[in-house]
């Protein structure tokens, strides 16, 4: 298996990020089904990490460190994924989170208090506020005697569902699926967040569990953008920049 | 973890496995053997120590919040990290989205860049590389990587044919990749 002469110029391009339009498309679709092209594409990127290093030298200011040492202190603690059997499963972890989300950005309000993020003494009293809101969304969805009922229609087996929660001025998203049918193995379901304007943002891929289940936390994405609505497609392995139809879900914001 | 035991070649592995259990010492280790490497490469693309520093900042959270970014099995994590900053700070230059997913990026290269010593032969190599190339080469594969130019762009900016400019820069590529072949 050897390398397709006629991409090898548009393989460096496509490595370096520079590589456009259709001839983008082309080539993508191309390395969708070529190993050897993959694999030239893999090694070109390795030639990219060379080149990296003909600007080895400075190096970053010592405060840079405690930046991200302090930043990772104020990340949620990451726990091994349970096994789920539906997404109501996640509710208290997802509304725990909520609420750890939640009150790091009230306390960011404060640029004193960011650096002591555990200190709650000094709360102001809106603080406080939306601190009790908090607590009583959270009892309501953690309560061992609440009611959670999916309805459908009747006489219909259990149909996929998708529910995702975003806060766009924190870019934050939460997206729990369920009753997703599972895929063959070089295939991933992506989803998209669809702006007011402009093209669909990749927002994350996933593969459902033996259950069906899935969820996608917190996936990168640019700042402050309006979400008129979130899809999901079904894409190669690694994802896929723009989406590939049909759109097998789609919804809304209430 | 200590710097001894960096040093000492802890490897990468066993950094990353660290990091996945929520160990933010095995974070502090990654970021004492490759934040340079990082650092670096945005501060070349970005001109800027802020922004640099911002870049640095970013891989590294996102590779804590979510280590099965990088899959293990399917390259080095050094060049790896060199390749998505260089990414990141390309977006941050162009004030575009992120384009490229970095669970998506596989990286294949020799040497794996892990060792101090190793990176400095490394550097040593590229830097001969690149001053042995005609300028013209140079030129339009540093303004492909550093400056994240489009062929057309570049094409347009030294008055060179776009087929030319596009031969040069996977050239450019090849010719690096020679160099640590031998």
């Amino acid at each position: 298996m050897s390398l397709h002469e006629q991409f090898a110029e548009d393989l460096a391009l496509y490595a370096l990020g520079v590589l456009q339009g259709d001839e983008r498309v082309g080539l993508e679709k191309h390395l969708e089904g070529c190993t050897a092209c993959r694999r030239e594409l893999e090694q070109l990127r390795g030639d990219m990490a060379l080149m990296a290093l003909s600007t080895a030298g400075p190096v970053p200011p010592r405060r840079a460190r405690q930046r991200l040492l302090e930043a990772l202190a104020r990340e949620p603690r990451r726990a091994a994924a349970p096994a789920r059997r539906d997404w109501w499963t996640l509710v208290p972890w997802v509304a725990a989170a909520a609420l750890a989300v939640g009150l790091v950005a009230a306390l960011l309000q404060n640029s004193d208090l960011e650096r002591r993020v555990g200190g709650l003494q000094n709360q102001s009293a809106q603080q406080q506020a939306e601190l009790q809101r908090a607590r009583e969304v959270v009892s309501t969805l953690t309560a061992t005697d609440a009611m959670r009922v999916t309805l459908v229609a009747a006489k219909t087996p259990p149909q996929p569902q998708g529910k995702a929660i975003y806060v766009r001025d924190r870019s934050s998203l939460i997206f729990l699926a369920s009753n997703f049918q599972a895929l063959p193995a070089q295939k991933v379901y992506e989803l998209w967040l669809i702006p007011i304007n402009g093209a669909p943002i990749p927002a994350g891929i996933f593969k459902p569990d033996a259950h069906g289940s899935a969820t996608v936390i917190n996936p990168p994405l640019p700042t402050g953008v309006e979400a008129k609505a979130f899809a999901i497609t079904v894409e190669p392995e690694s994802g896929s920049s723009v989406p590939t139809m049909p759109i097998l879900m789609l919804g809304a914001g209430e | 973890m200590s710097g001894t035991e960096l040093k000492g070649g802890l490897a990468d592995a066993a950094v990353l496995s660290a990091i996945r259990s929520g160990d933010e010492n095995g974070m502090a280790a990654l970021y004492d053997r490759y934040s340079a490497v990082v650092y670096s490469v945005a501060l070349r693309v970005l001109g800027d120590a802020g922004a640099a520093e911002d870049v640095l900042q970013d891989v590294f959270m996102q590779l804590w919040r979510n280590p099965g970014l990088f899959d293990s099995s399917r390259g080095s994590l050094g060049p790896w990290l060199a390749v998505v900053a260089r990414h990141r700070a390309i977006d941050g230059l162009r004030k575009r989205r992120p384009e490229t997913d970095i669970a998506d990026v596989v990286v294949s290269v020799e040497p794996d860049l892990a060792g101090d010593a190793e990176r400095t032969r490394a550097m040593e190599k590229v830097r001969g590389t690149l001053g042995s190339m005609p300028s013209g080469q140079r030129q339009a594969l540093e303004m492909a990587y550093f400056e994240g130019l489009s062929h057309s762009e570049i094409s347009a900016k030294t008055g060179e044919p776009l087929g030319t400019i596009k031969t040069r820069i996977r050239s450019g590529l090849l010719a690096l990749r020679k160099a640590f072949a031998t």
